[in-house]
């Protein structure tokens, strides 16, 4: 496959970004999006380029770490794939490709298609836990869960934290992260005692860090590669009314 | 490659007697550091996955000054958080015999008698709590209909011992580490530093009081001092370039302080996981485990005859050898991974191995849907099917899943003792990163148990017996200063080569000649050609690499070449490793230890022993061997037939 790219370069944060061009040739429809990419910039380095930036480490869909903007839709177009479980065979020859990175505010570009996320340690700082030391717990099964409470609890802890949700939002709103852990620990016995001080304090941390309200836009749950579902979100504003009328 | 024999080490730390009361003894004996001093001393932790995680969030929680580095842009992102299958505790909440002892015996069985009784002994014992700790935090294990916790069997035991989440229980126990982890941050006692790569250890007065790390976004080179430094740096399988590893994973930080004095232990024994994704093409930058548990149902065949090119439908099935079947009828398609990889492997040397370039055996669902039907089979592995069809293109339910075998997880690594502790004073390396508890081979479900023992229970106890002597007051500014340019010079020595090849293409090549030379199967000729050709393909790296950018940027480039630079000389060190160690056990198969039927053959006579390597600046390694004594677990040869 030949391919045609147009990819956001950007030096830094000060830097102002640009679209730039590159021609690819001879993909193979079995590499991953981002063995494309390694391909290219192993062209760059030896013709004296700056390669392309972009974040990743796993490869297998599950650490979070990478995640661009193809052709205007975070991660790409086929539903709950992270970008680095996206292959090229679902491209066709001779395809116009464009390559962004997350765009929101609370998401400053690093370089080129590599953003701060540590907005979202932020979050989980003020409150995204369990206030247990280390050394004493009780027996595991001392405290019961109904598998359903657990499954759905799990479904809610898949969230990876890539940040997709965020750069698919109208609002670059971080409410669907946020929602998904706090839905994990308040359908578990052992979120119980801080559920509601929890909720409060991840809300308000999210919206100092300037991200956007939800409108209930959904697309965020769309480009999800782990499909948590919208219902997080309603589960999040019920526990934060019930915590601010206390 | 020329080494020194060197004294033997004779001290463990390990107490005498009982083996049940080893660690209760060592717990009492270690000092304690009263509250009011620990908020006085200062850790360092490199690394944040299940080990190195747990254990900031644990010292953090005790009341120490921890400051935390991952190179990753957030602690959550770590490798552990990719681990499938489970982890191991003997709860016995089956009531099917399970015991500490039983999980003792079967890891230490499962490490082909080379790890250490005290020390597997004390992560049986531990592994009940890790559970406990697990489920408090809000990890969502699987549960039964009656709200306990579910378990299920793995390799290697005979006992349902393994407690999961579903195919991502790396990820839900590395989230709790996090999230206690991030608690600490808040509360002040951790300090957290991402997107930081340890490039040296500060050793001042015998000491290790700190690390050289570079800041990836600025390039600034930093100095970080501490009263003790932890590495909880994970493995570096990423040797052979293509791994189920993460991209990052690399060796930098326990290369450069085995530099600096510390032992580093067993490195050629490597775990060869049997049931990966094959690989499709030269451009290929990693491999993807598929969880070993579809050995339950599918069924592992190959043509029967030599280059068979028919579609697998196509092949009758007189014309199939299910080898595994064949030749090891009693354990049949589940003997464990070093028994499946080899026997995969043997098949497509013979030329009857399937798939582009013949390296891939087929994992068949065809019985398994006949028998069960589809619905069943969907609903036990749904999720890995359609995983194997996103990354071939081909749908398991009709063709069957091609799989090979791939470097998985390092059983070598820095040199510890009971403590933990290496062979620098004041320097804990923990997890994947030591070379302590798996012995030659490692099972299923043992890897995240040892991560979380070493980070939540055992490091938090002896660091403090280490750490009641001091502060240790400041560090030399000689020491600081000397890292520091050791570190600047590499870098700049790294930009200026300007030379014609990548460092991925290096990258490439030292790997494929540690998979054909130092992988699955090794002999003195592999590993003496290995010898041979790894220090000429390091002069050609440092003639002839390429760094785009600056030292003081984001440079993606500069990061690789320097880890690809510290690979090479693990490299030369593990097939020195390798060569020495003239027996098979465990991953380890060296060609001319074998018995009549092929199979490994252990030598207890000469070999049960930890061969740890002191570094030389001149390139003659020391070899230190510590003897490792079976008091409670007979050696035997191990049998699967």
């Amino acid at each position: 496959m030949n391919l045609t790219l147009k990819v956001w370069r950007q030096s830094g944060p000060t830097d102002s970004g640009r679209m730039v061009t590159y021609r690819v040739e001879d993909v193979s429809p079995d590499m991953s999006f981002l063995e494309m990419l390694d391909v290219l910039n192993e062209r760059l380095i030896i013709e004296g380029d700056d390669p392309i930036a972009f974040d990743h480490d796993c490869r297998e869909g599950i650490c979070g770490m990478c995640g661009m903007v193809i052709n205007g839709v975070a991660h790409g177009e086929q539903r709950a794939t992270t970008t680095c479980q996206l292959h090229m065979r679902h491209f066709e020859d001779g395809a116009v490709i464009t390559i962004e990175p997350w765009r929101a505010a609370p998401f400053p570009v690093v370089k080129d298609l590599v953003v701060d996320r540590s907005a979202f340690d932020r979050i989980i700082q003020a409150g995204g836990f369990v206030s247990v030391p280390a050394g004493s717990a009780p027996d595991a099964h001392s405290v019961p869960v109904r598998k359903e409470d657990a499954d759905a609890a799990f479904d809610a802890a898949t969230c990876i934290g890539c940040g997709a949700c965020v750069a698919a939002c109208p609002n670059g709103s971080a409410s669907l992260f946020t929602a998904a852990k706090i839905t994990h620990l308040s359908l578990l016995p052992q979120g119980q005692p801080e559920r509601l001080t929890r909720a409060r304090a991840m809300v308000d941390q999210m919206d100092a860090e300037g991200f956007g309200g939800c409108t209930n836009t959904g697309e965020c749950t769309a480009v999800c590669p782990k499909g948590i579902p919208l219902d997080a979100i309603a589960q999040m504003n019920g526990d934060y009314l019930k915590a601010n009328a206390k | 490659m020329k080494y020194a024999a060197g004294d033997e080490i004779r001290d463990t730390k390990a107490p005498a007697g009982p083996i049940e009361d080893r660690w209760e003894k060592r717990k009492f004996s270690a000092k304690l550091v009263n509250p009011a001093n620990k908020r006085k001393l200062n850790v360092i932790v490199v690394g944040t996955g299940l080990a190195g995680g747990s254990a900031a969030a644990t010292l953090g929680e005790l009341g120490y000054n921890v400051k935390s580095f991952c190179y990753q842009d957030s602690p959550r992102r770590a490798h552990s958080i990719a681990a499938q299958g489970g982890i191991n505790a003997a709860k016995n909440y089956r009531g099917d015999g399970d015991s500490i002892y039983r999980l003792f015996y079967d890891t230490v069985k499962g490490g082909d008698f080379r790890a250490r009784e005290s020390n597997v002994y004390r992560l049986a014992q531990v592994s009940v709590n890790i559970i406990d700790q697990a489920v408090a935090q809000g990890v969502p294990f699987a549960r039964e209909y009656g709200g306990l916790l579910d378990t299920r069997s793995f390799g290697g035991a005979q006992v349902s011992r393994t407690f999961y989440a579903r195919g991502q229980t790396g990820q839900q126990l590395l989230l709790g580490a996090y999230q206690a982890l991030e608690r600490q941050v808040a509360a002040g006692t951790v300090e957290m530093f991402t997107r930081h790569e340890m490039l040296d250890l500060i050793v001042a007065d015998g000491r290790a009081r700190g690390v050289i790390v570079r800041d990836m976004v600025t390039g600034e080179i930093e100095r970080h001092v501490a009263d003790a430094v932890v590495l909880a740096t994970g493995g570096y399988g990423n040797v052979f370039f293509l791994s189920t590893n993460a991209k990052g994973c690399n060796t930098t930080a326990i290369w450069r302080a085995h530099e600096r004095g510390a032992y580093f232990a067993n490195p050629c024994y490597t775990q060869i996981h049997p049931t990966c994704i094959p690989v499709s093409g030269e451009y290929q930058s990693k491999l993807t485990l598929m969880s070993e548990s579809l050995r339950n149902d599918g069924r592992v065949w190959v043509p029967l005859r030599k280059g068979d090119d028919r579609v697998p439908g196509d092949i009758p099935e007189d014309e199939r050898d299910y080898y595994l079947e064949r030749i090891y009828p009693a354990f049949g398609n589940l003997v464990p991974r070093d028994i499946a990889s080899r026997a995969a492997k043997n098949v497509c040397d013979e030329g009857r191995g399937v798939g582009p370039g013949g390296l891939g055996v087929y994992l068949d669902f065809r019985d398994a849907i006949n028998r069960l039907g589809r619905d069943a089979v969907e609903k036990k592995y749904g999720n890995l099917f359609e995983m194997y069809e996103r990354i071939t293109g081909e749908n398991p339910y009709e063709t069957p899943m091609r799989i090979y075998p791939a470097v998985h997880y390092t059983m070598g690594g820095l040199w510890v003792d009971y403590d933990l502790q290496s062979t620098i004073p004041g320097l804990f390396v923990i997890g994947e990163a030591n070379f302590s508890d798996h012995g030659a081979n490692r099972l299923g479900a043992s890897a995240l148990m040892q991560g979380l023992a070493d980070g939540y229970f055992v490091l938090p106890t002896t660091i403090g017996d280490y750490l009641a002597a001091g502060p240790f007051g400041e560090v030399e500014e000689e020491a600081v200063a000397e890292a520091e340019i050791k570190v600047r010079s590499k870098i700049e020595r790294l930009l200026s080569v300007n030379g014609t090849r990548t460092p991925d293409s290096f990258h490439r090549e030292l790997g494929r000649l540690m998979w054909d030379h130092c992988g699955m199967e090794r002999t003195e000729e592999s590993l003496r050609k290995a010898l041979e050709r790894i220090p000429e393909l390091r002069t050609e790296f440092w003639e002839n690499v390429k760094v785009s950018g600056t030292a003081e940027e984001l440079n993606q480039v500069l990061e690789k070449a320097g880890r690809v630079a510290d690979f090479f000389d693990l490299a030369e060190l593990m097939c020195l490793d390798a060569l020495v160690r003239t027996e098979s056990c465990g991953g380890h198969f060296r060609a001319e230890s074998q018995d009549a039927d092929g199979e490994a053959l252990r030598d207890d006579e000469n070999f049960a022993h930890v061969s740890a390597w002191e570094y030389s600046p001149e390139g003659v390694p020391v070899l230190h061997k510590e003897v490792l004594e079976y008091e409670y677990v007979k050696m035997t040869q191990r049998s699967y037939k």
